[in-house]
């Protein structure tokens, strides 16, 4: 770029030393948490990585979604909230966890466990692949030519659609419902005098981090979608259809890929991802509401965009910012300004670093 | 069911939307006598139905409520059809400018009328500290060709900052000698003063609404369309929640926080509402079809080729958007003074998406169709619709909701333009230029538009 016309551009310093005032502003206020109380800290930051990686999982069937056909689909975090509410009809109402312990008497408890909850996360993940491509089928296939902002408003009414259909008495019901977990929490300390399993009703020592086996359930399921998902995309034939899809639309048809199956099956599977973190996020945080996926949709969606939409490594990088950002607030400055300063490094990061940390520079304009 | 009732309530909306095709038309009258007649005629016909004649009132209160609101939403509306519609971006966050006016001019007249004259005084001063700073960083700006968006934000921020400060130390340092004046029996105390800070009340919170805008739109709106909607959007979202925490995070412990902002005096009469949503609908027109409103319909149309004809892309999604704000905040001060009670449930972003609908329902760049749609949401749904399910069954107002989605489906997948396209009737029309002044003046109309212009 010219800068002979342009003595403006000297004078980027300014915005520059913004956000870097705005970044030791962060770090000071992090620092001080530290030095406070560091085992406290840590305590957030485990509790931020629960909530980051559940993120990730919702954030995938965005950055994928809108890697192939650039659509922001609003409707996603109501997939979320569709697998919740199917696990804990699954659960509560249809005991469908307890399924091995009534076919085969004599298992033990630990296989009927897993395998029940098995049954009730992959029938959580198959509804909402299903009603995900319901919904592409329907609402946004006979829009595909039409302007973008067509898809996206339509995609905020099946939004709305979902949350207040949801609403009604005989489906969800407005209130908020206690879900009842498959299995019993246990939690540990971790501290210095070693692991220790926390019976119920014994305080927490104040030199322990206490860990959950939700936590490691949340990690363990997170990580092992990320690396299957990782399988699919990067090693399989559908994988590269998707990624020619994504990277090309008429070239693909042409070269003879079902581009709307294509599209279908990543629908398919962003709300199948979308399920389990509906099912994990009702176990981690027992209330269930047929609005609850409206805010960690949208925070997935900033961690989608701050990894670097269409990067599969972003989303979870993104999610994990996000998670720790979100927990921090919430501890350091104050619970209800975690949705502001979510929002907030949304806003930064569009005006910083549009891509996102992990995206491709994009050459041609939305 | 009540079906006198149903059909006296349909007859209502009738008669509301042919009275506002009769407005508009009366407004599209060349002799200026005949719009000055058509508007007082028009403000008069609606006062009268309001007033109870022998025990007999056309417009009850209910009534008169559901106009105000559709009045303050024809102004949300518009002026999301002035970002959106004619300016091609799209705007989620606008019920947040809509809640920034509200709030911010029911502090105003809420302190006034419990005798503390620093609500008008620091927003007073602070929005015009505010306007000057604009001006004069924007001159400085201007200096300075391609500096980086971050950086002009970063002064105009900092201008912001320091212009609130000192608007925050006089109004401080006013407030004692206008507090004598405002006690009870004081000379400021009384009606008029008081209609006359609820007037100011409205203006300066549109106008804080729309440095607001300014501030926040000038480096959001350098984004792509999608991204641009997410970040306003967040701006609602962040709106919200320093709604929620009025009384903690930010110092004004009379909003109350999440509790709600309750005896807001309930200044709005058919008067202000009627005056606000004329200032509106003519600033709007005039606006859509001066250079200025081509140039902001250019930029929606293809921003290259706006650029290449020497269109400053940057600086009309600016003037759009500000404007559209400035509409917004408005309607949710004229909103806030007839409601008398504000609590952050009322602007949820969820609700914002309403404008939306409205806008994508009467067709994206048609300001009747926004106007028509506006009079028919609230008086239909909001209105007939709640009232007939509220009879229905305690689940049934959720079926608005349900209702309301499926409808923009189907909208958007067999008519796509909106209802009424960009069809437009009366004074919205173009207006057709008939002498042409000098050489280079106003170019003739095309032959279509004088040909259906119906004017002589």
């Amino acid at each position: 770029m010219p800068t002979v016309n342009r003595p403006g551009a000297r004078l980027a310093w300014i915005g520059q030393a913004f956000l870097l005032g705005l970044a030791l502003l962060v770090l000071v206020i992090l620092g001080r948490a530290l030095a406070a109380n560091p085992i406290l800290f840590l305590q957030q930051v485990l509790n931020g990585l629960q909530l980051g990686f559940v993120y990730a999982l919702i954030a995938l069937g965005y950055t994928m979604v809108y890697g192939i056909v650039k659509l922001i689909n609003f409707a996603h975090g109501d997939v979320f909230m569709v697998g919740a509410f199917v696990s804990y009809f699954a659960v509560a109402r249809f005991r469908l966890s307890e399924w091995p312990a009534a076919a085969f008497p004599g298992m033990p408890g630990w296989l009927v466990l897993l395998l029940g909850s098995l049954t009730v996360i992959l029938l959580s993940m198959t509804i909402c692949a299903i009603l995900a491509v319901t919904i592409e089928r329907v609402a946004y296939k006979p829009l595909r030519d039409a302007p973008r902002i067509a898809a996206l408003i339509t995609a905020i009414g099946v939004s709305f659609f979902l949350e207040y259909f949801g609403a009604l008495g005989f489906v969800f019901s407005p209130r908020f419902i206690p879900y009842e977990r498959m299995f019993n929490v246990t939690t540990w300390t971790v501290g210095a005098g070693g692991i220790h399993r926390l019976v119920s009703g014994q305080a927490v020592p104040d030199n322990a981090i206490t860990i959950s086996n939700i936590f490691v359930i949340i990690l363990l399921a997170s990580i092992l979608m990320q690396t299957l998902l990782q399988f699919l995309v990067r090693r399989t034939k559908i994988g590269k259809a998707m990624r020619a899809s994504s990277f090309d639309k008429p070239t693909a048809r042409l070269m003879g890929i079902n581009v709307d199956g294509v599209i279908s099956f990543t629908f398919a599977v962003g709300a199948a991802f979308a399920g389990l973190a509906g099912v994990l996020f009702a176990i981690a945080y027992p209330s269930i509401t047929s609005q609850m996926g409206i805010l960690p949709g949208l925070k997935a969606f900033i961690a989608a965009v701050l990894g670097g939409i269409g990067s599969i490594p972003g989303a979870l990088v993104g999610a994990l910012i996000m998670g720790q950002a979100e927990a921090l607030t919430a501890g350091y400055i104050s619970t209800p300004m975690r949705d502001a300063v979510a929002f907030t490094i949304l806003i930064v990061v569009f005006l910083v670093r549009p891509r996102g940390i992990f995206g491709e520079p994009e050459g041609e304009k939305a | 069911m009540n079906f006198v009732y149903l059909a006296t309530s349909a007859l209502k909306i009738v008669a509301l939307l042919a009275y506002l095709y009769a407005l508009l038309w009366v407004l599209g009258r060349k002799q200026l006598w005949a719009k000055i007649v058509g508007v007082v005629a028009a403000f008069g016909v609606v006062q009268l139905a309001m007033t109870p004649i022998g025990g007999l009132r056309i417009f009850n209160d209910f009534d008169s409520g559901l106009l105000y609101q559709a009045c303050t939403m024809s102004m949300v509306a518009m002026g999301l059809n002035l970002i959106y519609g004619f300016n091609g971006q799209f705007s989620l966050g606008q019920w947040g400018f809509y809640g920034v006016g509200a709030y911010a001019a029911a502090d105003i007249t809420y302190r006034w009328v419990d005798g503390d004259a620093r609500g008008l005084l620091v927003a007073g001063i602070g929005v015009a500290l505010g306007g000057l700073m604009i001006l004069g960083v924007n001159r400085f700006v201007n200096r300075f060709k391609g500096m980086p968006v971050l950086s002009q934000f970063t002064l105009y921020l900092l201008g912001a900052i320091l212009a609130g400060w000192v608007a925050v130390v006089i109004g401080n340092a006013l407030n004692p000698l206008l507090a004598p004046l405002l006690e009870e029996g004081g000379p400021l105390a009384g009606y008029i003063p008081q209609q006359i800070v609820f007037f100011l009340a409205v203006v300066i919170a549109g106008v804080f609404t729309a440095e607001l805008s300014f501030l926040f739109g000038l480096p959001v709106l350098t984004l792509g369309s999608d991204y641009f909607g997410i970040a306003t959007l967040g701006f609602a979202i962040i709106v919200y929640t320093l709604m929620n925490n009025s009384d903690t995070i930010l110092p004004f412990p009379e909003m109350k926080g999440g509790r709600g902002m309750i005896g807001i005096p309930q200044y709005t009469t058919w008067f202000w509402a009627f005056l606000f949503l004329l200032v509106v609908i003519v600033v709007m027109r005039n606006l859509i079809y001066s250079s200025t409103g081509r140039a902001i319909m250019a930029v929606r149309e293809d921003e290259t080729a706006a650029k290449a004809m020497g269109i400053n892309v940057a600086q009309n999604k600016l003037l759009a958007f500000v404007i559209g704000s400035l509409f917004a905040g408005l309607g949710g001060a004229i909103y806030a003074h007839y409601i008398g009670f504000l609590s952050p449930g009322a602007f949820t972003f969820l609700l914002g998406f309403n404008p939306m609908i409205i806008v994508v329902f009467g067709g994206l760049g048609s300001m009747t169709g926004t106007l028509t749609a506006s009079f028919g949401w609230i008086f239909f749904l909001e209105g007939l619709l709640r009232v007939i399910l509220s009879q229905l069954g305690t689940d049934a107002p959720t079926w608005r909701f349900v209702l309301y989605p499926i409808a923009l489906l189907l909208l958007m997948l067999l008519k796509p333009a909106g209802l009424l396209g960009n069809v437009e009737w009366g004074f919205f029309k173009k207006p057709v230029f008939v002498r042409v002044r000098g050489a280079g003046g106003v170019a003739p109309a095309p032959a279509g538009a004088a040909g259906e212009g119906g004017q002589p």
